[in-house]
């Protein structure tokens, strides 16, 4: 029988391209009318799992269900009860906002006038009321991402699948995703979202699942992960490379951290801090003091790659190009 | 909140969603008329060139005029060469991010192939209409009556819907835009590997049996006959029977290329 509780269940999930397993083995389970973030890097098998949940891609094995359905074995029931934001922009450019809502209402079987109704309604709901005839591709990021979200709303989805829905927007246009997320959740929809931002997922998602290589390495809400991962951090930058070692030690006294790193071509040390204003204080005095100039100091949310190699104990794959991207 | 309609399976909707798709494509000739416009323009351009820049130095095989015997000829290359906008807009159209929508639709998934294939004959009926008028002009005629020249036009559009369905797969199957130009280039040699300029008697003999054989020959000698044209007699089997082959060879092509195309599709994301 289907799972009632559950908007999604997925099991052992396995996808390989060639040799490489995209997934592998990967479980999650989202409990209706939950917002549910998977975190992790490009690469990690994050695009590949909501693509597979929103019937555009096969599994090889596993048991994956979509409110209440196999996306296998009964792709349509699926499609009919979810809404997909994808990474690119999953709308006609050629067309504008309002040709393109309404031909996928009409591809919902709305008929019509319902279709037309429903863009009309969208359009209003999503501020793009006003664009007249202008096609999409002359749209800006942020119109198009709106469009698109509109789009995936068409039907009111029971699950709505966010892939990385604010990469390449401004803080503006982040906000305005973000809040619309959370008035659909109110309204009973269920999200799983992916990104690369621990703040994003940290604002949104009620659980996290952590995913690198395919499979989910750690899992919990956002405090129980930030607990595990050791909170905040401070960052200082000295002015003179020669005394990083002896910054270092004052650091690690003043701030009370056991575990400080240092990066000699940055200039730079950083270590965990529990009492974040008490750490920032202590290190200032400590620092003129022991009269070490620092070019910078900050208190920063711990990145991205400290969380995996917090949990995995290594840095995970390409991560140097997500360098302070939680910070 | 709007609720999920009756739900009849996705197949029950091929017309409807084929009928949203052309109109999709209607919707992108209105933002492009002189893209439109031009492709229409191309294929009469064509006949222009070969009527008036090389129609004087060649000979109609027993004779007659090179422009009654050309316009047929030209018909059915225009049908054969349309092969080429349907691949370039369906492996277009696959590189877009549109098409995960549509994918994750409860929509049903040949719409999108039947759909354009509505929309590409469309554009080959205008074409077609183009073409006569411009052939009338030229003094091209048909001699057989208006029965037997819609039949020639009917027998047209089948090589067409045909090679279209041949280019949905093709387009599919490429993939890649850089792929398509491959086959931009090979349709010439193909498509002048027939009786369409020149009858394939005068070609090197096994080149001529090759050519005689081509599906766009056997169209291009039926509807010379239907038109009542010069130059639609040749001795071989297969210009004899010209007007069956001109109905066997699209219907084989159809029957082989609709299905792989519709599973091509299908399996998308495999």
């Amino acid at each position: 029988m289907t799972d009632t509780d559950h908007a999604i269940v997925v099991e052992g999930l396995r996808k390989t391209y060639g040799r490489k397993h995209a997934l592998d083995g990967l479980d999650l389970t989202v409990p209706r009318g939950t917002v549910h973030g998977l975190l992790g890097p490009n690469g990690a098998g994050k695009t590949t799992t909501v693509r597979v949940l929103a019937t555009l891609l096969r599994p090889d094995a596993g048991r994956v269900e979509v409110a209440g359905r196999d996306v296998v074995s009964h792709p349509d029931e699926v499609r009919r009860r979810i809404g997909l934001l994808g990474q690119h922009a999953a709308v006609d450019e050629e067309l504008s906002g309002r040709q393109n809502l309404d031909m996928f209402g009409r591809l919902y079987h709305l008929g019509a006038r319902r279709a037309a109704a429903r863009a009309e309604e969208l359009l209003e709901r999503f501020a793009l009321a006003d664009t007249g005839r202008k096609p999409v591709g002359r749209y800006s990021g942020g119109m198009r991402r709106r469009l698109d979200l509109a789009a995936a709303l068409i039907l009111a989805p029971e699950v709505l699948f966010l892939d990385e829905p604010t990469t390449g927007l401004d803080p503006r246009g982040r906000t305005e995703v973000w809040e619309s997320v959370r008035s659909l959740v109110d309204g009973g929809t269920t999200v799983l979202l992916t990104t690369q931002y621990l703040e994003e997922a940290d604002q949104l998602a009620d659980r996290i699942s952590v995913v690198d290589t395919g499979k989910v390495i750690a899992a919990g809400t956002p405090d129980e992960l930030k607990a595990r991962l050791g909170g905040d951090r401070i960052d200082v930058v000295v002015r003179d490379a020669g005394r990083l070692a002896a910054a270092a030690s004052v650091v690690a006294m003043a701030a009370r951290a056991a575990a400080v790193t240092t990066d000699p071509d940055r200039r730079l040390i950083s270590a965990p801090v529990t009492d974040r204003m008490g750490a920032l204080t202590e290190t200032v005095r400590a620092l003129a003091a022991a009269g070490i100039e620092a070019a910078d100091i900050a208190l920063r949310r711990p990145t991205l790659d400290e969380v995996f190699l917090h949990v995995t104990g290594a840095a995970p794959a390409g991560a140097e190009a997500k360098e302070g991207a939680a910070a | 909140m709007t609720h999920v309609p009756a739900p009849a399976h996705p197949s029950a909707w091929v017309l409807a969603d084929s009928w949203t798709m052309t109109r999709r494509g209607l919707a992108h000739w209105a933002r492009q008329p002189v893209q439109v416009l031009v492709g229409l323009a191309f294929p009469v351009m064509l006949l222009l060139m070969f009527a008036y820049f090389l129609g004087g130095g060649m000979t109609v095989p027993g004779g007659g005029d090179y422009k009654e015997f050309l316009v047929p000829g030209m018909l059915a290359l225009t049908m054969a060469f349309g092969l080429e906008g349907t691949m370039v807009a369906v492996t277009q159209d696959l590189n877009k991010g549109v098409i995960d929508r549509f994918r994750s639709l409860p929509m049903a998934p040949s719409a999108v192939l039947v759909g354009r294939s509505a929309l590409d004959m469309l554009q080959s009926v205008l074409s077609l209409l183009a073409m006569i008028g411009v052939g009338l002009l030229m003094g091209w005629r048909w001699h057989d009556g208006l029965g037997n020249a819609l039949q020639a036009m009917g027998l047209l559009l089948l090589l067409r819907s045909a090679m279209l369905w041949l280019g949905i797969y093709l387009g599919m199957v490429a993939g890649k835009p850089e792929l398509v130009q491959a086959v931009q280039i090979l349709i010439w040699p193909v498509g002048f590997l027939s009786n369409v300029f020149a009858s394939a008697e005068t070609m090197p003999g096994w080149l001529g049996a090759v050519a005689e054989w081509n599906p766009m020959s056997a169209t291009a000698a039926a509807v010379r006959e239907l038109f009542g044209s010069p130059g639609a007699d040749g001795g071989s089997w297969a210009a004899q029977h010209a007007l069956s082959m001109a109905v066997a060879w699209p219907l084989l092509l159809l029957a082989v290329f609709v299905p792989l195309a519709l599973r091509r599709y299908r399996g998308l994301g495999r």
